[in-house]
């Protein structure tokens, strides 16, 4: 990098830019209680919270990586077989990624069954490669994958935890409601297993998202 | 950006050769890992049916704490010979492969394990479906053949809440101490009854209020699981 | 047949596709303003469902689970290519949607019209590969189980989606905190309703 000219031209790693793909996710630009993108295949597994972040790093590595792929790609690929090239990167990687949950965290492969499969549908992919990565270069490409992934594992985590503590009163399998509130009469709730209040617990949060950011109100 | 034809099919032959191949590399490489893990599983669940605490055990260990417990493993035929005395070739016996020959010429394992008073323990592997897809477990009985010391059941796919409650201690607990045979010496298993088995009753234990249909599977699969080891149990039974 | 009835009854209510495991949400909460489309999209989903799901079944069957290949050679009989399984299946499913959107182009224009426009959406819903990969993990033994069931799946798909939007017709009218207006009391809709299809969980038959 001694070239002076080449360093001008280059955005530095971790430009305002860059920051903001980053940073919107979370919030103004949430995949899942803003974009409605990729609520299918994972709301089933927020009944704990270690399936969830599991779920959520898996899904994260898989845009990610799809987004640096199909960006990488995007001035070769011919647009006539655009959809089934995205399919098959996206499906490859969940394939690895399926492969080395089954090989390292075995018995939380077991609890998401085929929900993994599912990522491969997950509209959060198809989503942000149409939308970013074919029109991108891989760097921000790559960045958006990642903080759209973890934008959409913060709403998975929350509800996790929201439902583990109220449904079985435990927070990562460690029970942590004191003892002493079950003898004054403190009860588990079961409904918060089941999985409406999945979508319940989503629609609250979408409500304290909507009042605190008003930009957000339909 | 139009591409010929020509660009388009090179294009796709490449993709899916790249694809299949690193695919394949992956899956080579990871199926040690992944064969580990089942075995391990399965040896948690054998140690589980003759009431070890495997929650309470690092994975790692598990497979020097099998080895302790599981000193012999036998497999015999529908008429209860002895055909298989290598316990590594026992232990590798998928039961679900099993069934599905003809009767005559399946093996069925048999895991022995010694206690320290000196009984022998015998677990039999079970397969069964129950609503949505299998249910299988392990059951292990005294050296009476009889009288059952442990048992440990799970499923793919039950209803969370419902079905999906075998594998949990409240339905499990109760097998223990029950009989699979009449005092007559017929086999009669143990029945899973809705509403609840009477109190004192040697042959049934308490179904899951809304998940009829998993109990049912679990009663039809030890009752069809134990007639083909009948012969086995009556040639020792005392 | 009682066996194939129960599954039917079962895959509709009670493992509601949406209600039981949330799947195909992104076109549920998407096309789900007005009862007509709605009832479109259902139509078009259960379609592709019963087409998809046993050709799937049949390729798991035939050729991808452990063994599966013992049919061509003996030699073939350890091959486990059920690795595969994702990339096959989603491969099968965006071929047949393809396929079926030229065949009913060309045949019937009318039924085109209808639900013509929503195959291509259907590709990527995540009830149909759901379908298929819950095919494969329940290991369904008959080809009449597997489409029965992928028919109860689709017609519970369809009946959530048709009353989803029967409901947020009126809602329109009502007087809901702005925060919530949209997406916020969708969610919380669709919540209310997988708790009414709860009940139908005692069910015996």
């Amino acid at each position: 990098m001694s070239d002076p000219n080449i360093t001008r031209e280059r955005e530095p790693i971790f430009s305002a830019k860059i920051l903001k793909l980053l940073k919107n996710p979370f919030n103004l630009e949430n995949p899942i209680t803003v974009q409605v993108l990729g609520i299918c295949s994972a709301l089933a597994v927020t009944v704990q919270l270690k399936p969830a972040i599991v779920m959520a790093l898996s899904v994260t590595i898989v845009t990610a990586f799809s987004n640096l792929i199909i960006s990488a790609l995007r001035n070769t690929i011919p647009s006539r077989i655009r959809i089934i090239v995205q399919l098959a990167v996206v499906a490859a990687l969940v394939i690895i990624v399926d492969q080395l949950l089954k090989a390292f965290v075995y018995d939380v492969s077991k609890k998401l069954s085929v929900f993994v499969g599912l990522i491969i549908t997950n509209c959060i992919l198809m989503g942000r490669l149409e939308a970013f990565a074919m029109g991108n270069k891989p760097w921000p490409s790559f960045v958006d994958g990642i903080g759209n992934g973890l934008g959409y594992g913060l709403i998975l985590v929350i509800v996790a935890f929201v439902r583990e503590l109220l449904g079985s009163g435990k927070i990562f399998g460690i029970p942590v409601i004191p003892r002493i509130f079950y003898q004054w009469g403190y009860m588990d709730n079961g409904l918060m297993i089941l999985p409406p209040m999945a979508l319940i617990t989503i629609g609250i949060i979408i409500w304290v998202q909507r009042s605190r950011t008003r930009e957000l109100q339909e | 950006m139009q591409h010929s034809n020509k660009y388009i099919f090179i294009y796709s032959v490449v993709m899916v050769v790249v694809i299949a191949v690193s695919l394949t590399i992956v899956a080579v490489t990871l199926k040690p890992f992944q064969d580990d893990n089942i075995r391990i599983e399965k040896m948690q669940n054998i140690l589980a049916s003759v009431n070890v605490p495997i929650t309470e055990i690092p994975k790692k260990k598990v497979p020097e704490v099998y080895a302790g417990f599981i000193k012999t493993a036998i497999g015999i035929n529908n008429s209860g010979e002895v055909i298989e005395r290598d316990p590594a070739k026992v232990f590798a016996i998928e039961l679900s492969n099993e069934l599905k020959k003809p009767v005559a010429r399946q093996i069925l394992p048999v895991f022995i394990s010694v206690l320290k008073t000196g009984d022998s323990i015998f677990v039999v592997p079970l397969r069964g479906k129950g609503l949505w897809g299998p249910v299988w477990g392990y059951i292990s009985f005294k050296n009476d053949f009889n009288t059952v010391y442990g048992v440990i059941f799970d499923h793919k796919g039950e209803t969370p809440g419902l079905g999906a409650e075998i594998n949990q201690d409240w339905f499990m607990k109760p097998f223990i101490g029950k009989q699979i045979f009449t005092a007559d010496g017929s086999l009669v298993s143990i029945a899973v009854v809705k509403g609840g088995a009477k109190p004192g009753d040697l042959h049934g234990v308490d179904a899951i209020s809304g998940g009829t249909i998993t109990s049912k599977g679990v009663q039809k699969m030890l009752f069809d699981n134990l007639t083909n080891y009948e012969a086995y149990f009556k040639k020792h039974m005392k | 047949m009682d066996n194939l009835f129960n599954l039917f009854v079962r895959s509709v209510f009670i493992d509601n596709m949406i209600f039981a495991y949330f799947l195909g949400m992104c076109s549920y909460l998407a096309v789900s303003k007005t009862v007509k489309t709605s009832i479109g999209l259902g139509a078009a989903v259960i379609f592709v469902l019963v087409v998809t799901a046993p050709v799937n079944w049949l390729v798991d069957h035939y050729l991808l689970k452990s063994g599966a290949l013992a049919w061509l050679s003996p030699q073939l009989a350890d091959l486990d290519l059920s690795y595969l399984s994702f990339i096959i299946f989603i491969a099968v499913i965006a071929a047949i949607v393809q396929l079926v959107e030229m065949v009913v182009e060309k045949f019937s224009p009318s039924l085109y019209n209808a639900l013509g426009i929503f195959l291509p959406l259907i590709a990527v819903n995540c009830a149909i590969l759901g379908v298929a990969l819950f095919v494969q993990e329940r290991e369904y033994t008959s080809i009449s189980e597997v489409t029965v069931y992928a028919f109860g799946s689709g017609v519970g798909w369809f009946l959530a989606i048709a009353t989803l939007a029967a409901v947020r017709e009126k809602i329109t009218y009502s007087n809901v905190p702005k925060p919530l207006r949209g997406l916020g009391i969708t969610f919380i809709i669709t919540g209310l309703m997988a708790i009414a299809f709860m009940s139908f969980m005692g069910i015996k038959i």
